[in-house]
């Protein structure tokens, strides 16, 4: 179901940092991703790794004064959108560019309907009548599965359940028809049963609609649901990249295999547990070489000093780690046991 | 929604009755009477004792009380001791309009400033808007009205010859008055609505409107300033209060023909009628403005407008 017709959104050597009271913290330093029509990348990472402010730069929403895009490009649809101006900003942001974010007991407005929520940005964007908003809305609310449209679309947000909600912000995302739609951990604030029936919701929206998706998550089973192609990130980089099978069977990374290796097994006892020791490096002062050394069991000498170059495995399989330097056949050949 | 407004209103009774109560005992505890001094000259004492038959000061309190009770319920307080040729009703329909006016133009005046104040502080979070509005806020709330109002005729008036120094005839005679009014609770609302806004445009609401591509004008007017009212709404009822009763001030200064003038000289001068007229008046009143607030809180939050009706 791919259609390749170029890419959609190509993101290249992206910087993000922010101004705080204890200096400025590199966010993002260097991410490079690009997603094509109909396509779903997952961004896969821990708390703090830079996968939110990433989206939050694509979408031009990095909170100002503090934060910054301080260097690369973000090119959507040929648009090198980092350089547009607020106002030619706001009519890409909710038409052809939406965004999910995670928790939708917050994420709408308490004092206004629904209705209202749903049909203000189609109003803005498109300039269609209230009539015509008012219908296009319940059709969005049929198609995130919502019964009732039309009595839902007068009542408040606090009248839902969470899940409720979250379909309610998913129809709000599709009610212009986007291109591209960015999910910040969508169902991270849901309980399970009802983060399986909204993944379910994605995977029917995409069939029906071809959109593109940026899945940011820390759940890799979320990622194995819905992801086309992921991005490991760690740190602030994109440390691996591939498709779901080279993430999920080949991972060449240390940081991808431990991230795995770290899935809770329920068959397996569980004294198991395998978490990654160590914690993620200070971005106030980025590590001179690679980021994730400290916690690596395989960690080179070299890797304390160099940060290592992106590496291709094959032509859809890159990773940042120096066991895939042609000198570090020898110690590869032990590692490899993964 | 039928039975809040039911259930509000057996309870504005029993406050206006708590209240006139309360008017009752301390009228009768202020030692003196109505005759003592009338109008300069002083009374027999076979004339004092027909005019307190006539106007039943004679009777023991419990029947004083009962007779006060009644006239309240059917707003008849018979004239005003001192000015026999009006009745209290007279007095107030005279008064209160004048009162009424100034004292909504400065309520009116105040929120409009207030909240756009407030609002363009916020917006401008530690910037020179900020900072001047705040200043402004802080010399409002710390200046009393009867000091501003004497500033505003020394300079305006006196001074630059630019407005009149009092009376109540036009537009312009209102300028003034409204200013020194309004100034106190303007600086109280652009402090509340600053900090609200502040914390309102931190939400995730916000930031979702923003991702909707919305421009920062409807974002704030319907997405943040409906949420930052809130304080606002709890604190006009009692903004609304000192309005009301710092209008006899700023009347006095201003030679305002309203209620003050009334309000004052019946305590002053022991006029029992037209204290208990003025005082239920302004009561019922203000508990009806509080009512409104009540009900302007279900508009604004909708989630409270629930519960209120899940309770009852």
């Amino acid at each position: 179901m791919k259609k390749s017709s170029g890419k959609l959104l190509e993101v290249k050597n992206l910087h993000v940092s922010f101004q705080t009271h204890g200096g400025e913290v590199h966010a993002v330093r260097g991410v490079d991703f690009d997603i094509e029509q109909g396509e779903t990348l997952a961004i896969v990472g821990e708390s703090g790794c830079g996968k939110s402010v990433t989206s939050l730069a694509v979408m031009g929403l990095i909170p100002k004064p503090h934060g910054k895009i301080v260097a690369g490009s973000i090119q959507f649809k040929g648009t090198e959108i980092t350089a547009l101006s607020a106002k030619r900003m706001r009519r890409i942001q909710g038409s052809d560019l939406s965004m999910i974010f995670q928790d939708p007991m917050t994420a709408l407005n308490p004092t206004l309907t629904i209705g209202s929520q749903l049909t203000e940005g189609i109003i803005y964007q498109k300039k269609l009548s209230r009539q015509a908003a008012h219908q296009k809305a319940i059709e969005m609310l049929q198609l995130v599965g919502l019964s009732n449209a039309e009595q839902r679309m007068k009542q408040y947000p606090h009248q839902f359940s969470g899940g409720m909600r979250q379909r309610i912000v998913i129809a709000m995302a599709l009610i212009c028809k986007p291109s591209l739609i960015i999910a910040d951990e969508p169902t991270t604030a849901l309980d399970v049963t009802i983060q399986a029936q909204i993944l379910e919701l994605f995977d029917q929206i995409q069939e029906e609609t071809n959109v593109s998706m940026i899945m940011i998550t820390h759940d890799l089973g979320v990622v194995a649901k819905t992801a086309d192609r992921v991005a490991v990130m760690y740190a602030g980089k994109i440390v691996e990249m591939g498709n779901k099978r080279d993430i999920f069977y080949h991972a060449k990374h240390p940081y991808t295999q431990a991230l795995l290796n770290a899935i809770v097994r329920l068959d397996l006892p569980s004294d198991t547990l395998k978490p990654i020791e160590g914690a993620p490096p200070d971005l106030f002062a980025p590590p001179q070489g690679c980021s994730f050394c400290d916690r690596c069991p395989f960690a080179m000498e070299v890797c304390r000093h160099v940060q290592p170059p992106t590496t291709a495995v094959d032509d859809h399989h890159t990773a940042d780690c120096w066991l895939l330097d042609k000198r570090a056949d020898a110690i590869r050949q032990k590692v490899e046991i993964y | 929604m039928l039975r809040f407004v039911l259930n509000r209103f057996l309870a504005m009774i029993l406050t206006l009755w708590v209240i006139a109560t309360l008017t009752f005992l301390l009228m009768h505890a202020i030692p003196g009477s109505p005759f003592n001094n009338l109008n300069g000259k002083v009374l027999s004492d076979a004339a004092v004792k027909n005019l307190e038959a006539h106007y039943h000061i004679d009777q023991p309190l419990p029947v004083q009380y009962l007779i006060y009770l009644k006239s309240i319920a059917t707003f008849t307080y018979g004239p005003s001791i001192k000015q026999p040729a009006q009745t209290v009703n007279d007095l107030l329909g005279r008064g209160f309009p004048v009162s009424f006016e100034l004292g909504m133009w400065a309520l009116v005046v105040a929120v409009l400033t207030g909240v756009v104040l407030g609002i363009f502080a916020a917006l401008k979070h530690n910037g020179l808007i900020d900072y001047l509005a705040m200043t402004l806020a802080v010399l409002g709330i710390s200046i009393p009205n009867f000091v501003l109002a004497t500033l505003l005729i020394q300079e305006f008036a006196v001074n630059l010859h630019l407005l009149p120094a009092g009376t109540w005839q036009g537009l312009a005679y209102m300028i003034m008055p409204i200013i020194a009014l309004a100034t106190g609770p303007m600086a109280i609302i652009a402090r509340l609505i600053r900090s609200s806004m502040l914390e309102v445009l931190t939400q995730d609401y916000i930031r979702t409107a923003q991702a909707k591509g919305l421009p920062p004008f409807i974002i704030v007017m319907k997405h943040a300033l409906k949420n930052a009212l809130l304080p606002v709404v709890t604190v006009l009822g009692t903004l609304a209060a000192s309005i009301l009763t710092g209008t006899f001030v700023i009347e006095k200064i201003f030679a305002i023909p309203g209620m003050g003038k009334y309000f004052v000289d019946s305590i002053n001068s022991r006029d029992y009628p037209v204290i208990m007229g003025t005082t239920m008046f302004y009561s019922a009143l203000l508990i009806f403005m509080l009512f409104l607030v009540d009900l302007a809180y279900g508009w604004l939050d909708p989630r409270i407008k629930q519960s209120k009706e899940g309770s009852k």
